[in-house]
């Protein structure tokens, strides 16, 4: 497609990158038909396509970011749907990050979006302060119908009350840095990015993974220092925060890797997975050294899925006669292309797996989506939720921690996939679930 | 750029009336009119083509068609319709005093009958939408062009798209029992129905293929057909572009009809291996893909005999699919082909002329001597069986030279396309792109009875009058 940026525009490296990203959209338009908003609004703006164009024309002109665009892009999931449709390759998760980070610098949002995203911003990636959010919001949690009003904070605020847990689960295992040893001899070494929201919202994710890489002979670091990816804030267009989360990771992981080495650097969120795979483009202006390493990260990053297929795994229980709905996260199937590795693995320990129709379209969890834009993300879990039901499951499996809390509340549990894998190789049953047969 | 019809300036001047009028007729987020948000609906997927239009406006029923028709009927404004955007010839391609009239919210499908094999579906259901919706009780919608993913059946009405399997199923037209539209005025009329043919003249056949200028289409009752016992594909490759164009004249010559004979040269199969790595022979100059369909039984037998003959022109590899998932890769490659040319060059024009196939070779040669001639690479793929030429052309659109010299190419291949007895445009119909061309293919006579056909239906020539027809009779009007 053609642009118009001017030999100075380009000397600007990111402007370059957009504008390489722009000339190989060739605006066939395929994307917009898997477009989770294009197929819920119908509306040329609200598809990959016209936020390109949108993107494409702010861009060209140096406009500030008008609330128009903001609108639109802001409706954005970035859940990748459109990347896989793509025949030319267009990269509209750099694209659409960099339009985030421009419209954060130019454009001035209301007072009550500006101090919504700063609190999520502030308090999602800390443990400590989240906890205390949600003990808050347990409390606040019956007064949500009372909120009055269709205002935009209003609903946000009623989102947000809805999704925070009526309980809150005990610290895990991964909660401190520190080193899980093999059982047996030790085959490997990886580090498993414990993560900030997962760790308060489901240890048991954590936990499990812990118990199944050990048991397999894996030795399990989690980093001193190593802490949220920066994906959070990287989603909501603050640039500084994510960078600095996303470099206090890649000195914390390098550490070890010159140190006693490792194998892996394991991810059991794949929203954080996506992002850490992109530490190499982030920082590829960065020092040397630095880039160096983040490349290095990147490179050694892998989903547990993948991480469980590399190593081989295998059940030690009998099949537990369980039917389970897979939901794809758009971070897994979309961000990293990791679609047969987390289904072979559940067929492997036993469970029938369904994969429900539209498996392509987000949930609406996107990060903080859910809070964002209460009424897009209600009506993308009511399509999934009947789609999966459809299926006639036991349970819901994902690798996500944002599908599983906007998937949770339903009939049907929700569990991480790692959680049943670790199950049925000789860990605990998840909570709430039991097998059928065998067991 | 295109020319364009002058814009009516009483219309320009009345503008905040017309959108306060349309906005009371689709409430909600349903009339776009912000300079900045009508951006994006300037062009189409012929993007060389732009003009930012008066206002978009999105109904959700034939009810708010018809009222946006009659109002805008009364207020003399014209109108573009579109569907997906995904036009390659430019048929969305909007006025400066027009209002574009998206469908896209019209996604829902009405009724399906497979005692009567039809479906009712809205003008903005995907082409594969449709058979997304019967293919669990074993049924399809047969024509299936390569933006089907996208592109939605009200366009495919008014282009009679085609698509690889229109060589054993037809295109569009044979397909179609009947179309619920709004005419000019405003008025909802019901064409055909769940029935063969229909009572009176065919206006089903007219009004197929009539890009948009005779009526708005917002509702279509399709055929669907009982889905093959089952497929299987072959990948031909052969060392040159002619002698891939001699098997495919020697296949069909045999009295052989698959289901799909599908056409690539070089470029094209490295870009959509790239793509959707299906196994394609990166070492041929030119691959056929050909799908046969039936018990296992048939499919071997015509294997076999598609094979022999494809042995007489000295193969570089014949492979036949394995799999269900090797078939869907290869035809994901095909699919996305032209997307995938996105890989090697940042801008495209995309041709669809159509030749007789024992031209097919004789044709390749000559557009590749072409290709020399004006130092422009040429990525060839499309529908051999049906003789349905798609030569990409690639260019750069942020050098307007090496566009214009695009633009001449392109008019040579289609003028070439004519001479062997061939037509301008096999299935993305005229729209802009092919307008000025139209002298080539017609006399003066045979425009002007079409013309009068046009003004039949739409006397003050306000739905997508910039299409079609050249713009001063037998003048070229490209700028």
């Amino acid at each position: 497609m053609q642009t118009n940026f001017t030999e100075e525009q380009l000397r600007d490296p990111e402007t370059s990158v957009a504008n390489l990203i722009l000339r190989t959209c060739v605006h066939c338009g395929f994307c917009t038909a898997t477009c989770p908003t294009f197929v819920l609004l119908g509306d040329e703006l609200d598809s990959p396509r016209g936020r390109i164009y949108l993107i494409k024309d702010m861009l060209e002109n140096q406009r500030p970011a008008s609330e128009e665009v903001v609108r639109h892009v802001d409706r954005c999931l970035s859940c990748l749907s459109c990347m896989s449709t793509c025949p030319s390759g267009v990269h509209y998760m750099h694209l659409v990050d960099h339009a985030r980070t421009y419209i954060e610098a130019t454009y001035r949002r209301p007072w009550h979006d500006r101090a919504m995203r700063r609190m999520l911003g502030a308090v999602l990636p800390r443990p400590a302060l989240l906890r205390l959010a949600l003990r808050g919001a347990k409390i606040a949690r019956p007064l949500a119908r009372a909120i009055p009003g269709n205002s935009v904070p209003a609903q946000r605020l009623r989102a947000m009350l809805k999704l925070a847990p009526a309980s809150l689960p005990a610290k895990g295992a991964a909660e401190r840095p520190g080193v899980h040893r093999a059982v047996g001899t030790r085959r490997g070494r990886v580090a498993l990015l414990a993560g900030c929201a997962q760790n308060v919202l489901d240890p048991a994710i954590n936990d499990a993974t812990i118990r199944l890489l050990t048991r397999m002979g894996v030795e399990v670091v989690v980093a001193e220092g190593a802490g949220c990816c920066g994906a959070l804030t990287h989603h909501m267009g603050q640039h500084d925060p994510a960078m600095h989360a996303a470099a206090a990771n890649i000195a914390a992981w390098s550490r070890e890797i010159a140190g006693e080495g490792l194998d892996a650097i394991v991810i059991n969120t794949s929203g954080c997975g996506t992002t850490v795979k992109d530490y190499g483009f982030m920082f590829r202006t960065a020092p040397d050294a630095q880039r160096v390493q983040a490349e290095a990260v990147s490179a050694l990053a892998a989903d547990i899925s993948e991480y469980l297929t590399r190593i081989g795994y295998a059940p030690s229980r009998p099949a537990p006669g369980l039917t389970v709905a897979y939901h794809a996260a758009c971070s897994l199937q979309h961000g990293q292309k990791i679609l047969n590795e987390p289904k072979t693995l559940l067929r492997k320990a036993g469970f029938t797996v369904k994969e429900p129709a539209e498996g392509h379209l987000c949930c609406g969890s996107a990060g903080t989506y859910n809070v964002m834009q209460p009424e897009i993300a209600g009506r993308l879990r009511e399509r999934k939720l009947g789609n999966i039901k459809a299926t006639k499951p036991d349970l819901i499996a994902a690798g996500n921690i944002g599908c599983m809390t906007q998937l949770a509340g339903d009939a049907l549990p929700v569990v991480h996939t790692v959680q049943l894998l670790d199950w049925m190789a000789g860990g605990p049953a998840p909570q709430g679930i039991a097998a059928k047969s065998g067991g | 750029m295109i020319a364009q019809p002058e814009p009516k300036q009483d219309v320009l001047a009345k503008r905040d009336s017309i959108v306060a009028g349309l906005r009371a007729l689709v409430p909600g987020s349903g009339v776009i009119a912000e300079a900045i948000r009508l951006k994006p609906y300037e062009t189409d997927g012929l993007s060389a083509y732009r003009q930012i239009p008066l206002a978009v406006v999105l109904p959700e029923t034939t009810e708010q068609v018809a009222a946006v028709m009659a109002f805008c009927h009364r207020e003399g404004v014209r109108v573009v319709p579109r569907g997906a955007g995904t036009s390659l010839s430019g048929g969305a391609l909007p006025m400066a005093d027009a209002v574009v009239l998206g469908l896209m919210r019209m996604n829902r499908i009405l009724d399906i009958d497979y005692g009567d094999r039809c479906a009712v579906v809205q003008a903005g259901v995907t082409n594969i939408g449709i058979t997304q919706a019967v293919q669990a009780e074993g049924f399809f919608y047969a024509p299936d062009p390569s933006s089907q993913l996208a592109c939605m059946i009200g366009g495919n009405v008014n282009m009679n798209s085609g698509g690889a399997h229109c060589l054993r199923y037809g295109v569009t037209a044979n397909n179609l029992l009947g179309l619920r539209v709004v005419t000019v005025a405003g008025e909802v009329l019901d064409i055909g129905g769940a029935h063969l043919d229909a009572a009176g003249y065919d206006w089903l056949g007219l009004l197929t293929g009539s890009e948009g200028q005779l009526a708005v289409v917002t509702e279509v009752t399709v055929r669907i057909l009982r889905s093959p016992e089952g497929a299987r594909a072959m990948l031909a490759a052969f060392k040159s572009n002619e002698i891939a164009g001699a098997c495919v004249d020697a296949i069909i010559g045999s009295g052989i009809i698959p289901v799909a004979l599908e056409f690539m040269d070089r470029p094209a199969i490295h870009a959509c291996e790239a793509f959707a790595h299906a196994g394609y022979p990166l070492d041929a100059e030119a691959m056929l893909i050909i799908e046969v369909e039936g018990s296992i039984t048939e499919q071997d037998y015509y294997l076999d005999r598609i094979r022999e003959i494809c042995n007489r022109f000295d193969p570089v590899s014949l492979k036949v699919s394995q799999s269900a998932e090797e078939s869907l890769a290869i035809w994901k490659g095909r699919k996305g082909a032209f997307g995938a040319v996105g890989r090697i060059s940042p801008d495209y024009l995309c041709m669809d002329g159509t030749i007789p196939t024992s031209r097919l070779a004789d044709v390749l040669g000559r557009i590749g001597e072409m290709s020399a001639a004006y130092g422009l690479q040429v990525a060839n793929i499309f529908h051999a069986g049906d003789g349905n030429l798609h030569p990409l052309i690639m260019f750069d659109a942020n050098d307007p030279a090496s566009f214009r010299k695009a633009e001449d190419f392109g008019a040579d291949i289609l003028k070439l396309c004519v001479e062997v007895g061939g037509c301008l445009t096999g299935e993305h119909g005229v729209g802009v792109e092919k307008r000025d061309l139209m002298g080539v293919q017609f006399s003066e006579i045979e425009l002007d009875q079409q013309r009068r056909v046009k003004s039949a239906f739409d006397p003050g020539w306000l739905l997508n009058p910039s299409k079609v027809f050249p713009l001063k009779p037998g003048v070229a009007a490209a700028a």
